[in-house]
């Protein structure tokens, strides 16, 4: 991986190269007549941690479950431009998912639940056992391979749920309000292991927040949308450089960011039709 | 002074729920057992201070009697009774299974298939019996028939409803990891609708051998192949009633069986990772 990734902002590179993921006008209606996403276009450039910021109803989440291909969007496109397409033309996507709940299988084992991806693409289990016990052993859970989800706590599952997700070594890690559950000491916790992993293996990451702080720690961009219909509100360059740790959270400059982050948030809310009264 | 007190107390504190907790198994298996020797004990009193005429109420002694001497017709006959309840046990757990996933699987399946399937379960198995003796080729396929009709239905309800109830974010990332429709039945669908399916099998359990009882009463056939329910109107008939008794104990005995070894399968399957199985500790 390229060093000097990190420290450059997505907003620049994006310039560069070609986008991992392009939404083209992206529209969504629901049965029930409800328009969650009204003409959303967004480039995601390789690399990148992109967060979807907005108040609940602005379609973040909607947005992120048809870029993973879990409906269809009304109208426009969802492109993988970087992608090999197979011979039904369908993009060979190679992404994870991370729901806000850990969504853990609880009549597996933590072993059992990792190696479910791996699984349904028919490698056994004893050809999986490297891979599950390497992405356990990334989120500090090797030790509780035999354990069921129960016997876990909330932090944990959360970690094995993530475990999941880069068995697969995806390209691409979508991740709706992972850690909007957690309390906030184990959230910070996972903020900087999330990070770390990020900076390691060089992913691309979408990540759903409504938290202001979560989404400036995170991203190198901020994507605030505003709802009614769901639309990008403001597109937000985070240029703070990488390794973030928790000197970056105190510092001068992350407040900075958080109070022009906020405003824009505050901004999107009051542009919304109905305004700020109604979403509270 | 304070401090002493309470080192005091600790030990005795935590001694307490040891002590509770094998106390409390004592008296789980103790306190019924005193309370059936109590009932026993008294029935026989009754029936010996009050001289009952044994063809009225026959005393605990007489039914122990009758139990041991009629043992080669009772046996038999119990074996007939056991054998029309598991066959009809694994039928339904079979069928119901198989028809509950043919229902999820298809909606045309469940279109077509469902209200047939509550008509069969709400009609009385009594109002039915006669018309499958006629039609069956041998009482035992009718009893068989009869004990299915009612067994199956918890079990395909259940399981229809465990395989409905799975977690919707797990669909999608089976979805999203390109899972096929059977492999998210397998891995998904059939285990999430495990402790369905297992409180369906507890009460199927029950039904399969009220159903074989309810059904024999109707047939009323005689001879080599009769079952419990058949020897007891035998003996009411003939005013036989410690034999009457000791058919209906056998029959008591039969079913509390069978709930304690469905229960005890059910635990067995669930016990590491279902609410329902798992001890709550605050």
């Amino acid at each position: 991986m390229d060093p000097q990734r990190a420290s450059i902002p997505a907003g620049a590179e994006a310039g560069s190269g070609r986008p991992i993921i392009r939404l083209r006008n992206v529209s969504k209606t629901f049965s029930s007549g409800t328009v969650a996403l009204s003409g959303l276009s967004l480039d995601v450039a390789p690399g990148s941690f992109v967060s979807l910021l907005g108040p609940s109803g602005c379609g973040k989440s909607t947005a992120l479950r048809i870029i993973a291909g879990l409906g269809d969007p009304t109208s426009g496109t969802v492109e993988w431009p970087t992608s090999k397409h197979d011979s039904s033309g369908r993009p060979e996507r190679e992404i994870s998912f991370v729901f806000q709940e850990p969504t853990l299988m609880p009549w597996a084992t933590v072993f059992r639940n990792v190696w479910l991806p791996l699984r349904l693409k028919g490698i056994s289990k004893a050809e999986a056992s490297g891979r599950v016990m390497e992405a356990l052993d990334l989120v500090g859970l090797a030790k509780f391979a035999g354990a069921y989800p129960r016997e876990l706590s909330g932090g944990m599952k959360m970690r094995v749920s993530i475990a999941r997700a880069l068995v697969t070594r995806p390209k691409v890690l979508l991740m709706d309000e992972p850690f909007a559950a957690l309390d906030e000491i184990t959230r910070f916790k996972l903020n900087n292991d999330l990070l770390h992993l990020w900076e390691t293996y060089g992913w691309t990451v979408v990540f759903v927040t409504h938290s202001v702080f979560e989404s400036v720690y995170l991203s190198d961009r901020i994507v605030v949308m505003a709802a009614r219909p769901g639309r990008v509100f403001e597109d937000m360059a985070i240029d703070a450089p990488y390794p973030r740790g928790d000197a970056f959270r105190t510092s001068a400059g992350y407040a900075e960011h958080c109070r022009r982050v906020s405003a824009s948030l505050h901004a999107a809310i009051m542009s919304s039709t109905a305004g700020l009264d109604d979403h509270l | 002074m304070t401090a002493a007190a309470s080192d005091g107390a600790a030990p005795a504190a935590t001694g307490q729920p040891g002590r509770s907790a094998s106390s409390g198994r004592l008296l789980r298996i103790a306190v019924p057992a005193a309370m059936m020797v109590l009932l026993v004990a008294a029935w026989q009193a009754y029936c010996t201070l009050y001289e009952v005429p044994h063809y009225i109420l026959p005393s605990p002694l007489r039914v122990a009697q009758a139990m041991w001497t009629d043992w080669p017709i009772l046996g038999a006959a119990l074996i007939v009774t056991l054998k029309i309840t598991f066959a009809a046990l694994l039928l339904a757990l079979v069928g119901g299974v198989a028809l509950a996933v043919l229902m999820v699987q298809s909606r045309w399946f469940e279109l077509a298939l469902f209200p047939y399937a509550v008509v069969l379960q709400v009609t009385p198995i009594v109002a039915i019996a006669p018309l499958i003796i006629i039609y069956a080729p041998t009482t035992q396929q009718a009893l068989l028939i009869c004990a299915w009709i009612v067994a199956f239905f918890p079990v395909l309800s259940n399981t229809m409803q465990g395989l409905k109830s799975t977690d919707h974010n797990l669909l999608n990332l089976f979805e999203l990891y390109g899972a096929s429709r059977w492999q998210t039945l397998l891995y998904l669908k059939l285990p999430n609708a495990l402790p369905y399916f297992l409180a369906g099998l507890r009460i199927a359990g029950g039904l399969a051998l009220i159903a074989a009882v309810v059904a024999e009463f109707a047939a009323g056939s005689a001879g080599a192949g009769s079952g419990l329910a058949f020897r007891l109107l035998e003996s009411q008939f003939r005013l036989n009633i410690p034999r009457l008794f000791a058919a209906l104990i056998l029959l008591s005995l039969t079913g509390v069986v069978i709930f304690a070894a469905t229960s005890a399968v059910s635990h067995l399957l669930l016990r590491r990772w279902h609410e329902s199985a798992l001890k709550r500790e605050n």
